[in-house]
């Protein structure tokens, strides 16, 4: 039992880890299932790996399973053995069933964040110097129009921020403004959700179109603003 | 049931060799173009036609699948001339004549699937021809100096490669043997050529230099040496030399699996190791490839870098790790097992290290695989925040797959000099010394690239993409560089305490080598419609808009069951071409003469095999 003992203790805490540990780190939250189960298997390749690497380490592992399943000297744990036979495909159906079965509970999403922009928007550069006026000016426009749901620290935790599923934006965060050009943010901030292409399906997000309000000006101060607030930089190729 | 391979052999070599094939293969392509034809006929009566198509499957599946398959058996009759040659120069300059059979017996593999490389380029000419004329008519205007040059090319290449091959056994002593070399370098030199010829068309089609002044040669030239012209050619022809090396790996691991005696299990386990290893040395260096060409896309155009980065082709990229990592797995895995199995006793001595290879290569891996933006219910995604995991989030950028990768390829790197390193035992005076270099060398290394991928999160991405990940590479590079002639030069002297003993793996290796040839091609099918479908409605981007009733990306379901439909297919093909071309091992085996006096690789080619000819 040693051989196998340990990958089972080994799945069953990581699984507790993942399931219960992780998501109780400070600046954590719970593990959507998909992660969940990529790791596990990446668990489960690991151990596969490991007990073949030998003959003997492999006999130690597949054996007892294999004597198991054939049914081989394994005196009173015969009636398990047909018992996991029966519970087995059982399980399966039941699986299969859950899965396809008609459910009120809505589809996961994998919609795209950052759709591609459309070919006018791209390779734009800012025409706004970045003076500390122009800056200044643009974390004011920021103040009066951006941070309400993105918030007075460009996290994304503006007062306005609980009441949108997806949230806003986190600008402060290094995986968000800082991967891309200014050029996209003007197209996003012109277009707002409503702008989003086909790509961007199923167009969730409640940013408001500002190019009914804002002059292409503001709009150009405001990404000034946004970068210095959130003591981040562009993506340029220079 | 002699009788009967010897009839087929005899039919094959009574039309010419691969005359059977064409004929049966252009028949099949001529039935499925009738229907264009027919189609064609109705768009006629409004102007020229544009485009026809086919009905069922569609013209643009067809082509897609038809230009898969293409490009795989090119990537596979281009890949392996490169290290064919290299084990004939190994053999020629060492005198070890064993990697002389081996070169042989890559060539044999080449020369029967050259053909259908060439029957599946005809063939997808013609359809591109039915399907899509005015798209053929506008790129024929603009490369047709390089049409001409391709088909001068591939006229040279032939020449050269059926020179080569049936010039083998007569060309083995002295200067013909020199000469023999030498046609072998200049299959290779116009391998590269015919690569990197139709590359331009494909990258023309994505990243276009369009003059409309100056004669046909300027135009022409203009639009071959366009932005992502010279990234593809590196990218393919790394990725070639992969794909022949697993395949061959592949090939080997089947006939080790079905091997009858044990000369036969020797042979095929050596061929298994060589064609892995040279899978492996591809691998390492096609990642910082791949980078290069994603980097060139991106700042080529915003649009498509996003579109297949962080747009809805960015799935695919996951997909792509998870290809990799069992790949990496894979190729380590064999590894190990030719550790334990080959060299008796080194097992208990190495199991550790390869647990610690192993769990490194997993959390890495984990990483690498871990999205950005990830797959949860509403009720996940709002106890998340949002689409991204506050903590695990950071892993989902390319800051941290970049330092990954670069791990894994040391770890797999690594792997390699423990095998290379077991058995043996130090006995020059400054071992001690040099090991305590290799592993400072390689800690700092580690603990460098680590660094660097850390820091990358809070400087700006032009420096992380123009100096940090560069440096990584760098540093990688410079491990390779230096540890393996400090083990080259330490194991001249060392003592060998337990012979290699080949023929012994389990069958489990011959499997790893058959699942890593498999995920190579999955991987470079799914990279295929990756980079096509970057044009997004373009058929020359920015250029010419696809104006056709497929004017629009396939859903991920459906191209993964094209993509799945060209492998399944390669395989298939490739096991055929396979079969037929051992055909003549397995009547020579039956017709009388002792196994054991038979040398490996005995070809059957078309024409029949060099042997017969004496």
């Amino acid at each position: 039992m040693g051989a196998l003992g340990k990958p089972i203790i080994l799945m069953v805490a990581m699984y507790v880890f993942l399931k219960f540990v992780l998501p109780n780190i400070p600046g954590s939250a719970p593990l959507p299932s998909s992660l969940i189960v990529l790791y596990l298997l990446l668990t489960a390749a690991g151990i596969v790996i490991f007990q073949t690497l030998s003959g003997e380490s492999k006999d130690a592992f597949w054996g007892p399973m294999q004597r198991f399943l054939t049914g081989e000297n394994i005196g009173g744990m015969q009636a398990i053995r047909y018992g996991v036979f029966i519970l087995f495909p059982l399980l399966v159906g039941w699986q299969t069933y859950g899965s396809t079965a008609a459910s009120d509970v809505p589809p996961s999403e994998s919609r795209t964040i950052h759709p591609a922009p459309p070919g006018e928007y791209t390779g734009l550069s800012n025409p706004v110097q970045k003076t500390p006026e122009n800056i200044m000016q643009g974390k004011g426009f920021y103040a009066a129009f951006c941070s309400p749901c993105h918030g007075a620290n460009f996290d994304g935790k503006g007062p306005a921020a609980r009441g949108f599923n997806p949230p806003p934006a986190n600008f402060a965060d290094p995986t968000t403004i800082a991967m891309l050009q200014e050029s996209y943010l003007f197209w996003r901030i012109k277009k707002g959700g409503v702008g989003l292409p086909i790509e961007g399906a199923p167009w969730k997000s409640a940013m408001p179109r500002w190019e009914a309000e804002l002059p292409d000006e503001w709009i150009w101060k405001i990404i000034l603003g946004e970068y210095d607030g959130a003591h981040q930089s562009p993506r340029t190729w220079e | 049931m002699q009788q009967g391979v010897g009839t087929i052999q005899r039919a094959l070599r009574a039309v010419g060799g691969h005359g059977g094939w064409l004929a049966g293969l252009l028949l099949i392509a001529g039935w499925l173009a009738l229907p264009s034809i027919g189609l064609a006929a109705e768009g006629a009566t409004t102007g020229p036609t544009e485009y026809r198509d086919i009905p069922y499957i569609g013209s643009r599946n067809l082509i897609w699948i038809v230009a898969q398959l293409h490009l795989l058996l090119a990537g596979f009759v281009l890949g392996v001339p490169i290290f064919a040659w290299l084990c004939e120069v190994v053999a020629w300059r060492g005198g070890e004549k064993r990697y002389d059979k081996l070169a042989k017996e890559f060539t044999k593999l080449l020369t029967s699937a050259y053909s259908t490389t060439a029957l599946f380029g005809g063939i997808l000419l013609f359809l591109l021809v039915a399907f899509y004329p005015k798209l053929m008519n506008y790129l024929t205007d603009i490369f047709f100096p390089s049409f001409l040059l391709y088909c001068l090319l591939f006229l040279l290449e032939t020449a050269t490669l059926y020179l080569y091959w049936y010039g083998w056994d007569t060309m083995q002593e002295g200067r013909k043997k020199t000469l023999h070399i030498f046609l072998g370098f200049l299959l290779n030199f116009f391998a590269l050529f015919i690569m990197i010829v139709p590359n331009a068309w494909a990258t023309f089609q994505s990243s276009p230099v369009v003059i409309s002044d100056g004669t046909a040669i300027e135009r022409a030239w203009a639009a071959t040496w366009n932005p992502t012209w010279w990234p593809i050619n590196i990218h393919r022809l790394i990725a070639n030399v992969v794909l022949g090396g697993y395949i061959c790996g592949a090939y080997a691991g089947i006939r080790y699996l079905s091997s009858r005696n044990t000369e036969e299990r020797e042979h095929y386990d050596w061929m298994g190791y060589v064609g892995n290893f040279i899978g492996v040395f591809g691998l390492l260096a096609l990642p910082f490839a791949g980078y290069w060409l994603m980097r060139e896309i991106y700042q080529y155009n915003q649009q498509m870098g996003i579109t297949l980065m962080g747009g809805f082709l960015s799935w695919l990229f996951i997909i792509q790790a998870m290809l990799i990592g069992v790949l990496f797995l894979g190729s380590n895995y064999y590894f190990w097992l030719g550790i334990t199995y080959r060299i008796p006793g080194s097992e208990s001595k190495y199991r550790k290290p390869m647990l610690w290879m192993l769990v490194s290569l997993l959390l890495c891996l984990a990483v690498w695989m871990t999205p950005h933006s990830l797959v949860a219910s509403i009720e996940e995604a709002q106890k998340m925040g949002g689409a991204h995991h506050p903590l695990l989030g950071v892993l989902g950028v390319m800051s941290a797959k970049m330092t990954v990768s670069n791990l894994m390829i040391l770890i797999t790197f690594m792997s390699f000099v423990m095998y290379w390193r077991a058995g043996k035992q130090d006995t020059a005076g400054w071992a001690t010394f040099g090991k305590a270099v290799m592993g400072s060398v390689l800690v700092l290394a580690s603990i460098a690239v680590i660094v660097l991928g850390v820091w990358g999160y809070f400087v700006p991405a032009i420096v992380r993409i123009n100096y940090f990940s560069t440096s990584q590479v760098l540093i990688v590079i410079f491990v390779i560089l230096t540890i393996t002639p400090l083990t080259a030069l330490l194991l001249k002297s060392a003592k060998t305490t337990t012979e290699m003993v080949w023929g012994s793996m389990p069958p489990r290796a011959g499997y790893a080598l058959v699942l890593n040839a498999v995920m190579v091609i999955l991987l470079m099918t799914l990279m295929g419609y990756a980079r096509s479908s970057s044009r997004v409605h373009w058929h020359v981007y920015g250029v010419m808009r696809d104006s056709s009733p497929y004017a629009y990306s396939p859903a991920l379901g459906s191209a993964s069951l094209i993509m799945a439909f060209c492998t399944f297919s390669f395989c298939m093909i490739v096991a055929f071409i396979f079969w037929v071309a051992t055909m003549g091992d397995k009547a020579k085996g039956g017709h009388g003469a002792a196994k054991g006096e038979l040398p490996h690789g005995i070809p059957a080619m078309a024409g029949g095999s060099p042997d017969e000819r004496r």
